[in-house]
């Protein structure tokens, strides 16, 4: 009996979470992404989500592309493939790789910051003092910071796809001793447009759920640096699952 | 027969109910502040003092009642005329709520900027007379809040509350973790600015002195109701035990129904 009642408690509350977060979601398009826009709020979002990820998530990929290339060479060596290890860096990179590791890391550093930064000004009464000055919060913390998860995601990956295929490069020509105008000839042959597409609408969707889950339960924090503290570790929990829930899903909706 | 219509109250708050979960914390909840008048609410910790100033500026929706600002309900209002209210009113919160992120000048404008399309230069140049008003130093227009002592984050709070000349001011314990100086110090701001408006206020304060300086009226809550509201001269004369403990700073009485038993500790439990 006890089972049921703790089984229906939690499900209730899953239910109460889903709607509110569909709430959440549902104010955060109908007023923070209509006018007025907070110019000087989108390009300190912007700045801070995205210059400031730039040396995370160049480091991230760099690193990922030279391990890719060692790994695929071992694997690829066993039946005489090893030609084909700069094509398939530059496929995993810019499809797979790229938007989801910078995703991850933006959630880390992003998502934390931003639940932190709305969940205190929850705590000590800011977002209060917002509504009583006529302004309303979702258009003044929320918005800026959707509009700038979104722009600057894809931007960070795009980078983050170069940087990355570069280390594949660098770990191709220089470890593995492949030839440089094939090695990079290698890997432009099969590369499409769409494979960078993919990737890009990928980052978009998750710089999208990075900014809403942080504000989301920034928003909701409770009370004092417990309160504070909860959000921010649900803010990057919830956006690195969804994250890899996105990213299956839009790579099957795209697949074939 | 006189025709002379009697004014309506500036603000009149009836039969306010507010609960969270199972915890009713107002209930019949009435209060009533004439024009130009300065009320101070007392209470315990906890009566649901700030409930009641919440519900008053829509920060908090009360389950039923009513909330008349000169004479117009203020309850089911829509955002739009929610938002037009808002601009009649200037609130400071207990702990300053000053925008972390912002200079003390915009904090002060805040509301101008966004409302009158104010350049920089000249929003800057308003903050300047704005804290001079309230005895702050000019440099303290670049700093941020969290440079500032809290003596100091209570005036700029003050002064952000003030800038656009507000109708009705909202305090939430102005006093609150202030020495007593500065305490009298802020208690004079209020007074010189709420004169210098002809604004009508509503302070919450726990703090007696403060509420003998500012206050034409006192309302005390009790329970999540107001158990007496009068002149500030009548206080001490109320015949409210509740009041009357309370006013009078009594550690026993009504408010507090047992007083804490002390048991004598062996010196060596303490030890253990």
């Amino acid at each position: 009996m006890r089972f049921v009642q703790s089984l229906g408690a939690s499900l209730l509350s899953l239910c109460r979470m889903i709607g509110s977060i569909t709430l959440f979601i549902a104010l955060a398009l109908r007023w923070g992404l209509v006018p007025p826009f907070y110019g000087r709020q989108i390009v300190r979002q912007l700045i801070d989500i995205g210059y400031y990820s730039l040396p995370v998530v160049g480091l991230t990929t760099l690193f990922s592309g030279m391990v890719l290339a060692l790994q695929s060479y071992t694997g690829f060596a066993r039946f005489s493939a090893e030609d084909t290890v700069a094509t398939v860096v530059v496929l995993s990179v810019t499809r797979e790789l790229g938007p989801v590791l910078a995703g991850l890391m933006v959630a880390g550093r992003i998502g934390a910051s931003i639940a932190a930064e709305i969940g205190t000004m929850r705590v000590t009464d800011q977002i209060d003092a917002l509504d009583t000055l006529s302004t309303r919060p979702m258009q003044y913390l929320v918005g800026p910071r959707l509009i700038a998860g979104t722009i600057c995601l894809p931007i960070l990956v795009l980078i983050g796809d170069i940087i990355g295929v570069f280390g594949g490069y660098l770990v191709g020509v220089y470890r593995l001793g492949f030839n440089p105008s094939t090695y990079l000839s290698r890997t432009l042959e099969f590369l499409e447009f769409d494979d960078v597409l993919l990737g890009l609408i990928k980052a978009a969707i998750f710089g999208f759920i990075i900014a809403l889950m942080g504000c989301y339960h920034g928003y909701h924090s409770g009370r004092g640096a417990e309160g504070v503290g909860k959000a921010t570790t649900n803010a990057v929990v919830s956006a690195s699952i969804l994250i890899l829930i996105a990213n299956y899903t839009v790579t099957a909706l795209f697949f074939g | 027969m006189s025709n002379k219509k009697t004014e309506p109250n500036k603000i009149d708050i009836s039969n306010l109910y507010k609960q969270f979960g199972q915890n009713v914390v107002l209930n019949n909840f009435n209060l009533a502040i004439k024009n130009g008048e300065s009320l101070c609410l007392i209470g315990t910790s906890g009566c649901g003092k700030s409930v009641a100033l919440k519900c008053l500026i829509g920060l908090i929706h009360a389950d039923s009642g009513s909330i008349k600002v000169d004479g117009q309900e203020t309850l089911g209002q829509s955002r739009s005329e929610h938002e037009n209210l808002l601009n009649r009113f200037g609130m400071t919160f207990q702990f300053g709520a000053l925008f972390d992120s912002l200079p003390i000048w915009e904090n002060v404008t805040f509301r101008l900027r966004q409302k009158e399309k104010l350049n920089r230069k000249i929003a800057r140049e308003i903050a300047g007379d704005i804290i001079d008003q309230l005895g702050l130093a000019p440099r303290v227009l670049d700093l941020y809040p969290a440079e500032l002592s809290g003596g100091m984050q209570k005036r700029a709070a003050i002064a952000r509350a003030i800038a656009d000349k507000p109708e009705i001011l909202l305090f939430d314990e102005p006093t609150s973790g202030l020495d007593p100086i500065t305490s009298g110090v802020i208690n004079d701001l209020i007074l010189n600015s709420v004169k210098r408006l002809g604004a009508t206020t509503l302070t919450i304060s726990h703090d007696m002195a403060s509420v003998r300086q500012i206050a034409d009226k006192v309302a005390m809550i009790h329970h999540g109701s107001i158990i007496w509201c009068g002149p500030v001269a009548d206080m001490h004369q109320t015949g409210i035990p509740e009041v009357d403990q309370f006013v009078n700073g009594r550690p026993y009485g009504p408010l507090t129904s047992t007083a804490p038993k002390i048991e004598k500790t062996a010196p060596s439990e303490i030890i253990n």
